[in-house]
Order: C-alpha cells, then sequence, then structure tokens
C-alpha cells in the first residue's frame, strides 16, 4: 500500500503523520519525502544515508557551426528556452522543461543533450527498520517535478517497491508538485487544521485531487482550535476522519526538539497505532467498493 | 517604490496572518497574494471583488480519437508518461500534459489538438486597507510562475495609478517556480520562520535562495517561546549570516482569534503581540525603502516601471 500524506495549507503537520505513521508501522515500510523544495522528515526520522546522487535533467547543448537558424527549435519551443536571434543561436537552460522537441526536430543535429542539476536524491535507514528516501532541490532551481520523479525512480529500483508499503510526504499545495506527488499513491491521507486557513485549502486539496479517483481520508490535528467547519465538510463529503489530535503545547514542544511523536509520548504512540489501523481499514474498505462497483 | 515580500520556506509558520496584520499597520499599501495555489490572505480582508479576468498559461495536448491511427509515436516521444493507451484508444492525461507540443509536431496523422489552457482567475479588489491583487490557479493547475509575475505587474500599475508608495506581498512556501517568480524586482524579504528543526532548515533555503538573487532580508521567528533555545540560536544565526534578526514573537492563541472573527490580529487585540508587530513593520519599512532608494540600478531588473 502506498500511501500519501498531503494537505492545501502548510504546517498543518504533514510531516509530523508522515513520521509517527513510518514509526509505528508493523510491516516493511519506506518514508519518503517528496516536498523536495523544503524537504523536513530526515529531520524527525534522523536516517543513516547511505548513498546519494545528483539528479539531472535533459538540456539542449547547441553546436553552433552545424545551425542554418531554421528556428524550428525557437518555434517549436514551449517555454522560451531557446531562440534564434537573426544569425545567433541563444540557449536558456534554466528555462527548458526537457521536453526533448528541439533535438528532434532540429533537420541539421546541430542540438545534442546535456544536462542541467535538479538536486539531490538520497537514500538510507532510520531506525534500523524504516526504508528512507528522499529528494532535495537545488537552490536556484524552479522545478521540483522533475526531481520527484527521479525519487519515485529511485524506490522503484529498490526492494522496498515490491516487499513493503511506502508512505509519502507531499508539498503542500494543491498543484502540479502536490498532484505529482500523490499520482503514484494508492491513498491520500489529507492533514488539515481546523481554522479557518487550514479548511479554506483543505476544500482546495480536496477539489484537487478527486479527479485523481483514489480513496482520501483526513487527519484534524490541533483539534480544539479554531471552528467545526472541517468536521462538517468532511461529514458532507463522506469523507472519513480516521484521528483527531488535539491541541496540545507539549507535542509543540516535541516536535520543535526534533521528536516523532510517536516515539516521545506513549499516548500519540496509541493514536498512530490506531490511525494505522484505520487507514488500512479504509484502504480495505474502499478496493471492495471499487470492486463491487465494477461487477 | 519599495516592494516587500513576507515568504517562509516552510508553510504555516504565519505568513499569511503576518501579512494581513502589516497590510493593517501600512494603511496605503497595495496589497498582493502571491500564493496563487492556496491564497489564504482573501479570508481576512475580505476583498471586494472589482475586476475578474480569466489566467490563459501554455497549451495542452488532445488526441482528436477519430483522426488517431495509433501509430503510438505521440506514447513513444512524450517525456512525461502523459499518454496513455486504455483499450478506448490513446488518451492524454492533462494532469501530467507538459504542454510541449512534441506530440503535436511529430503526429503524422495530425490528430492532436493545442487548445490554450485555462489555469484560473485573476483579480483587483478593494479592502478595508487598500487595493489588493490576487488569484486562484484551478485545482490541480499548473503552478504558473507566469501568474505570479502576471500579479506583481497589476500591482506595480494599480500602485502608480493610485499614488501608492507601497507594494506588500504574501508569498507562497518552498523556493520553487512560484516563489523565485516573486523574488524578481524585490527590495526586502520578510523570512518568517519558527524554533523547530523544520524551521530553521526551511529559514537557511530560502535565505540562500533570497541571497542568490541579491534581495535583503530580515527574519522573524514566530511561536518563539515553543523553544527559546532555538530561538537564540536563529538570532545568532541571522548574525552569521548578515540578516537583520527583526523580532521574535510569542505564540499568542488571540491569532486564530482572530482569524476566526476574520480579524487581523492588530484590529483583534492592541497590545502584546500587536505592538511587537507593529514595531517589526516599522523597521521593515525602513529597510525596504533603504534598498529602494540606494541600489535600484545593480539589482534585477524589473519587467515594468
Amino acid at each position: 500500500m502506498i500511501v500519501a500524506v498531503a494537505s492545501g495549507k502548510g504546517g498543518t503537520g504533514k510531516t509530523t503523520v508522515a513520521a509517527s505513521l513510518a514509526w509505528v508501522w508493523d510491516r516493511p515500510v519506506a518514508a519518503v519525502d517528496l516536498d523536495v523544495e523544503e524537504p523536513n522528515l530526515h529531520l524527525f526520522l534522523k536516517p543513516d544515508i547511505i548513498g546519494r546522487e545528483t539528479a539531472v535533467m535533459e538540456v539542449p547543448v547547441a553546436d553552433e557551426s552545424k545551425c542554418t537558424y531554421c528556428r524550428a527549435c525557437a518555434d517549436l519551443c514551449q517555454f522560451k528556452a531557446i531562440s534564434v536571434l537573426g544569425s545567433v543561436l541563444l540557449t536558456f537552460p534554466e528555462m527548458c522543461h526537457g521536453c526533448g522537441g528541439c533535438l528532434a526536430v532540429c533537420p541539421e543535429k546541430a542540438l545534442s543533450p546535456g544536462s542541467r542539476e535538479l538536486g539531490e536524491v538520497a537514500w538510507g535507514t532510520a531506525a534500523g527498520r524504516i526504508g528512507f528516501f528522499m529528494g532535495r532541490l537545488r537552490v536556484g532551481e524552479a522545478m521540483s517535478p522533475p526531481l520527484m520523479r527521479a525519487v519515485i525512480a529511485k524506490i522503484a529500483q529498490s526492494p522496498h517497491a515490491t516487499a513493503g508499503d511506502v508512505i509519502i510526504d507531499a508539498p503542500p499545495g494543491t498543484s502540479c508538485p502536490a498532484i505529482n506527488a500523490v499520482l503514484p499513491s494508492d491513498l491520500i491521507l489529507l492533514v488539515t487544521e481546523p481554522t479557518p486557513f487550514g479548511f479554506h485549502d483543505f476544500q482546495l486539496a480536496h477539489a484537487a485531487f478527486a479527479p485523481l479517483g483514489k480513496p482520501m481520508a483526513a487527519v484534524i490535528n490541533r483539534a480544539g482550535l479554531g471552528d467545526h467547519s472541517v468536521q462538517d465538510f468532511c461529514r458532507s463529503q463522506q469523507l472519513p476522519i480516521l484521528t483527531e489530535i488535539p491541541f496540545d503545547r507539549r507535542l509543540a514542544e516535541a516536535y520543535s526538539k526534533g521528536q516523532v511523536l510517536a516515539d516521545a509520548l506513549p499516548n500519540m504512540r496509541t493514536v498512530f497505532e490506531e490511525l494505522m489501523g484505520s487507514l488500512r481499514g479504509w484502504a480495505e474498505t474502499s478496493w471492495q467498493r471499487k470492486v463491487a462497483a465494477h461487477a | 517604490m519599495p516592494e516587500i515580500i513576507v515568504i517562509s520556506g516552510k508553510g504555516g509558520t504565519g505568513k499569511t496572518s503576518l501579512t494581513a496584520a502589516f497590510a493593517h499597520m501600512a494603511g496605503d499599501a497595495v496589497i498582493c497574494d502571491l500564493d496563487v495555489d492556496a491564497p489564504d490572505l482573501h479570508l481576512i480582508l475580505q476583498p471586494e471583488i472589482k475586476v475578474r479576468e480569466d489566467f490563459y498559461s501554455g497549451h495542452e495536448a488532445v488526441i482528436d480519437a477519430r483522426a488517431c491511427t495509433a501509430c503510438g509515436l505521440c506514447a513513444e516521444m512524450c517525456r512525461f508518461g502523459a499518454v496513455s493507451n486504455p483499450p478506448a484508444g490513446y488518451r492524454i492525461d492533462p494532469l501530467k500534459c507538459e504542454g510541449c507540443k512534441v506530440c503535436v509536431q511529430f503526429c503524422p496523422a495530425g490528430a492532436i489538438q493545442f487548445p490554450d489552457r485555462h489555469c484560473g482567475e485573476w483579480f483587483i479588489s478593494e479592502t478595508r486597507f487598500g487595493p489588493m491583487v490576487h488569484a486562484q490557479l484551478f485545482p490541480g493547475a499548473e503552478n504558473s510562475g507566469r501568474l505570479v509575475a502576471l500579479l506583481r505587474q497589476k500591482a506595480r500599475e494599480l500602485a502608480q495609478e493610485s499614488g501608492r508608495s507601497l507594494i506588500l506581498s504574501d508569498g507562497a512556501p518552498g523556493i520553487g517556480c512560484p516563489v523565485i517568480s516573486s523574488l524578481s524586482g524585490t527590495d526586502f524579504a520578510v523570512l518568517v520562520t519558527e524554533p523547530t528543526p523544520s524551521g530553521r532548515h526551511d529559514l537557511e533555503r530560502v535565505a540562500d535562495l533570497c541571497r542568490h538573487f541579491k534581495i535583503p532580508t530580515g527574519v522573524i521567528v514566530n511561536k518563539a517561546d515553543l523553544n527559546p533555545e532555538n530561538t537564540q540560536d536563529i538570532q545568532r544565526w541571522c548574525d552569521a549570516a548578515r540578516t537583520e534578526f527583526l523580532a521574535a514573537l510569542p505564540y499568542d492563541p488571540a491569532v486564530t482569534e482572530a482569524m476566526v472573527q476574520r480579524l487581523t490580529v492588530t484590529e483583534f487585540s492592541a497590545d502584546g503581540l500587536s505592538m511587537d508587530i507593529r514595531r517589526s513593520w516599522r523597521r521593515i519599512v525602513e529597510l525596504g525603502n533603504h534598498k529602494a532608494t540606494s541600489s535600484k540600478a545593480t539589482d534585477m531588473p524589473k519587467s515594468s516601471a
């Protein structure tokens, strides 16, 4: 089972939930940080990193001696990454999306594949039992989805892909990076807080992920703060609330020390063990419903 | 005219609550919500929308099933895994389509259309603190730096037309495309963090990004009393990193209470936290003005005057 822990609003507790879930998971599991712009999961799981790789994306390299300035590349490029000004060919590798169109369209073979550094993929083991993968975007790099795909490709090569479950810590938001992070999952766990900001972004996230047709469930963090709009919305959408984590300053302080809540506080261990159980239950129910719908 | 942005790297540190309070303090700013993906500032400022425009960015590829000969070349050439071949025929997943046009260009049957992509809406509004420029990307749409650039251009035009002296923007979390787009031509970035390992880690990355684009920064530690030791560490880090430590704000339930009532925290209560926010704001304006008048020529070019 692949679970993506996501949210619309940032700072609602995705990393807290992902870290604690991985901590109590009683089957082989890999924890994966796909918030490559600001990865934080490693700060809590404190993995032993055993491998690192630089991830790159293909960008064109021009050999101007072969260029006839026909403009076919510049006309095709949708991202202003290559242009022809009179008899000068210019490439802007930072703008390139790596589609390979310019290389394919050039009649003179004046373009060849080069590379742009996206960032780093790192992997290892946490607490001697949790597989760990992360991506870290190079500062100044604008595009996170290609690096996320590189992290996902790395997991696919590892034994974790077939032998166990995967818990994904997704980036905040509802646009392309967030969608890319939840695409590989079987189930999306939305973490929110019951404040006006939390509720508003929760609705956006729900609307963004619903077309993917994956089962979704909610975790309400800092329950007791704000109002009841999130709970009412979940009821109206038949979105199960799998657990509510109360607002408690002790939790915030444990988090501020880099502790995994399920490790630091015995009652939190119980909360997350129960969450693991209800997640599996919800996945099972959703799967059966799907089978029944197709029958 | 200084352009000031509030960013954080990590989400949920209090960017939007602080930006709303700053808008109250400023009084005559053009207010801009650059978190076009999950905007929240409007929840506090309750803008009355005056202008509403569609936002189109790029294109998406759509296969015309009647013209498709099922040769499979599009699936072979697509670098984004967007072309699938279910029993019903070849299809492009709009969520995976990058809009690169490669399939359109090479389809031997000319069976792929390339319509404009309608990605969201943007607005010019009036709030109790002044004009506001904001937007909403459609759920799942491309998080376009172009929309951020467009909003900033509109904010500048609006500032000039209305004779406003300042542009105040609420930024997106992260350090990727929308954040990079929101930094070009900015005079001062307020970095809001919290005294946690995540807050600190993400602060360092977003500060690096600002240094990369030569944007001066100042730091506010929110919920500072949650971990005074970490707060002190961040203060020491600021000294070493030559960024100004603007304020350590205490955790205060008034922030959430104000939010529930759709008020800025400075409207909700005039003392305590609000005094600290007022003091920080004065300093931010000083620093923003200093930057805007001193070294404009050597910085990143502005897309419009």
